[in-house]
């Protein structure tokens, strides 16, 4: 029924105008029409954004003529921009990391306390990734803030002294993948305790008649068992956390000198706010192929799995 | 046709009813819509109340031309205006003028209206306009928009006097009184003073705010610093000259030395962080347009009450003082370009800009310099003459700048924007990194920015 031929409904139609009926009919042509919509918005809202951008990335300052990967090639012969390509890598895979695993742990322990109590620990676990981010950023900004810092507050109350959160490069960086950990690591423990969940309890019994360890039912039975979900929400974190703009725009505007800056900030700063918009783009569009092919790789995998455990 | 009931005459008689029901129904204020409606995006004003003027004029121009006027305003938080202004430059549509952020009348040239003919008749009634804001303003011979009064700023020292005096010995006010004239001592008032009065107050426990980030309050009075050094670090023609350059070597010289008496967190510091070290009290001395006063007045009066603004001190080749002008310019794609010019004709008139000064607390400066005598700056206070000497007076004897301003326009914007000047003395300053080495990366950094045309 799948292979596009003609609907069983008997037709009554006249021989003349036959073959258009039939056309509309066939069942390939009345799905094309009930997902013309989705397609439109998706043409319109990510293909043509995207068009455009590839686009825009090959023009020149002015965006009167054509220069192909000339903007690419001068973002690469900068140090600035190699400097932004080295910290967004960090920046992403060093939150993501954290994010996985404090999302592990947490599932964990919230999946060990009994249910009635539970909703409550899960409710107010989740509140920092329902936050806007750029209202909680805020928040963290003013506890960072360079002078006023609360943080150094308490810290000079027991006699520490004061840390330059947002002054010192790598403290800088430490702050921002603080607030995208805090922000984005309920979501890793969302998703690893729905994975939790749906983890058969005979296998846990299964190991520990054979003897197992806490390590062992670990690792040999909770995490196989969530490597696929595992997988999705490590993609599509790093995707996220590759584009992420506002934590770093509110706590650093990329500062100190250039040295927190991410593809995103930085892609603002050429595009938007130095009239640059050709490179702008360019930097944007910059992770875009290596995360493509991630993100291949890793959906591959998700399937093949999937059609091994089918 | 006519079999399915339409007619020639049918679409003829509809179509004027629909004609008619449309300009029966269209809303027109002040006069029936007569001379049409325009729609205009300002910057909303920090100071409040700032924005009331605009609002006043916009009203009193609608009535007398009949005009059905729209205000919006626009805040630079979160960079709101300059992602409008590049949404709509983008779209080629939106408000018939908008509110330019310095360096925008160059990025969007193209899509901008000359407003030659405006700007003939202003400085043929008003004299000469205030040479940076041409410099952003004009392109390719011509205005690109007319230099707004509301929102322009400059930024001269805002003293905390008493301080001063206390632990730098120096009696501001006597320098700078709030009169037509330099007092005495005000000839010692250059960089070289200030560095050892930023030490004694560093010493006492109240630093001067000055900000090394990457905004543009930090780009500013660098940039300051850097002229009055006679540092350049490209000629007009945007070649680099930054290889044997005296003048660029003491000028970073002079500056990495003046951050060490700096609070050590400076290189963090926003647009906003100066005006809070001056308004806690922690600071004796920032660079800022009155507004971190006006705020003082109403939280802390005790600090407005002792602060005092006075021009940037002068270094070997002159006294130069940071500017940053808005221009209000009308896009090429506008419906009533005619009526927007006569519009920003109308609040550019002396009376008219004297409005905009005074409703914001004198913060706001009109683009033209024979506009530099208007009563507010003498009356504001406390202490009464506090802001006097805030627009550049010809006693001063000191010029207008912009950071980068000697480079042409598209170059100068990409090195303001990403702050080249206090990136460089970061670098020395808090990256540990020798001077020839800091220089190699800002030789670099420009001819990176001057490819791709």
């Amino acid at each position: 029924m799948a292979d596009g031929a003609s609907l069983a409904i008997p037709s009554t139609a006249a021989p003349a105008s036959g073959s258009l009926k039939r056309f509309a009919r066939r069942r390939s042509t009345i799905a094309l029409i009930m997902t013309l919509p989705l397609i439109a918005v998706i043409g319109g809202l990510v293909v043509w954004p995207a068009g455009y951008a590839i686009h825009l990335a090959t023009l020149n300052r002015r965006m009167t003529s054509f220069i192909g990967l000339g903007n690419f090639e001068i973002l690469l012969e900068s140090e600035t921009f190699r400097m932004v390509i080295f910290q967004s890598v960090f920046f992403a895979i060093t939150a993501v990391i954290l994010k996985a695993a404090i999302g592990f742990w947490l599932a964990h322990m919230l999946h060990h306390i009994p249910a009635n109590g539970q909703r409550k620990w899960r409710g107010m676990l989740l509140v920092p990734w329902v936050i806007p981010p750029a209202l909680s950023t805020l928040g963290w900004w003013w506890m960072f803030e360079p002078t006023y810092s609360s943080i150094n507050w308490l810290l000079n109350v027991f006699a520490i002294p004061s840390v330059p959160w947002l002054g010192e490069p790598w403290w800088a960086r430490i702050s921002v993948i603080i607030v995208n950990v805090w922000y984005g690591a309920p979501f890793f423990m969302i998703m690893y305790l729905a994975a939790l969940k749906s983890v058969p309890e005979q296998l846990y019994e299964a190991a520990a008649i054979d003897g197992a360890t806490s390590w062992q039912r670990l690792r040999y039975v909770t995490l196989p068992m969530m490597r696929n979900i595992i997988s999705i929400t490590v993609l599509f974190s790093l995707i996220v956390t590759f584009a992420n703009y506002d934590i770093v725009r509110v706590l650093t505007n990329g500062g100190p000198r250039d040295l927190t800056h991410v593809f995103a900030s930085y892609a603002f700063q050429v595009g938007i706010l130095a009239g640059n918009i050709p490179r702008g783009a360019a930097v944007s569009l910059f992770m875009f192929p290596i995360l493509a092919v991630i993100a291949f790789f890793v959906l591959r995998g998700v399937n093949r799995r999937n059609r091994e455990e089918a | 046709m006519s079999k399915h009931g339409i007619t020639r005459r049918h679409v003829l008689r509809n179509g004027a009813g629909v004609l008619a029901a449309t300009a029966v129904g269209a809303p027109m204020v002040h006069a029936q819509g007569t001379a049409g409606s325009l729609r205009f995006a300002f910057w909303d004003h920090w100071v409040p109340g700032g924005n009331d003027a605009l609002k006043q004029l916009a009203q009193r121009f609608g009535e007398q031309n009949r005009i059905n006027m729209t205000l919006d305003f626009i805040n630079t938080t979160g960079n709101q205006l300059q992602l409008t202004i590049a949404a709509q430059a983008q779209s080629r549509s939106g408000h018939d003028g908008i509110s330019l952020l310095p360096w925008d009348p160059g990025t969007y040239a193209d899509q901008l209206e000359p407003c030659d003919d405006v700007m003939q008749r202003l400085s043929a009634k008003f004299g000469p306009v205030n040479p940076v804001a041409e410099f952003l303003t004009k392109r390719n011979g011509a205005w690109r928009g007319v230099p707004a009064t509301s929102g322009t700023q400059a930024k001269p020292a805002c003293v905390r006097f008493d301080l001063l005096k206390q632990h730098a010995g120096l009696d501001i006010r006597e320098m700078w009184p709030a009169a037509n004239r330099a007092g005495p001592g005000a000839d010692r008032w250059t960089w070289d003073t200030f560095l050892t009065a930023a030490e004694a107050c560093h010493k006492a426990g109240v630093p001067f705010g000055l900000p090394m980030g990457q905004f543009t309050d930090a780009v500013d009075w660098v940039g300051a610093v850097f002229l009055g050094y006679g540092a350049r670090v490209t000629d007009e023609r945007g070649n680099p000259t930054i290889r044997n350059n005296a003048e660029l070597r003491q000028a970073i010289d002079y500056l990495v030395r003046l951050s060490r008496f700096l609070p050590n967190d400076v290189w963090a510091w926003d647009d906003a962080s100066n005006n809070r070290a001056l308004i806690s009290g922690r600071s004796a001395l920032i660079f800022n347009p009155p507004s971190a006063w006006a705020v003082a007045k109403r939280d802390a009066p005790q600090v407005a009450e002792n602060c005092w603004t006075v021009p940037m001190p002068a270094g070997p080749k002159g006294r130069f003082l940071a500017y940053l002008p808005y221009v209000t310019g009308i896009w090429s794609f506008g419906r009533n370009k005619t009526a927007a010019k006569s519009f920003l004709e109308y609040i550019t008139q002396r009376e008219n800009a004297e409005l905009c000064s005074n409703m914001s607390q004198g913060y706001d400066i009109p683009p033209f310099l024979s506009m530099s005598d208007f009563k507010v700056w003498e009356t504001e206070g406390p202490p009464v003459g506090s802001v006097y000497n805030y627009p550049l007076k010809p006693h001063h004897q000191a010029t207008y700048s912009i950071a980068f301003s000697p480079a042409p326009p598209e170059l100068a914007q990409q090195m303001y924007l990403q702050a080249l000047n206090t990136k460089l003395i970061a670098r020395i300053s808090q990256g540990g990194e020798t001077v020839d080495a800091a220089l190699g990366w800002l030789e670099r950094e420009i001819n990176n920015m001057r490819r791709g045309g």
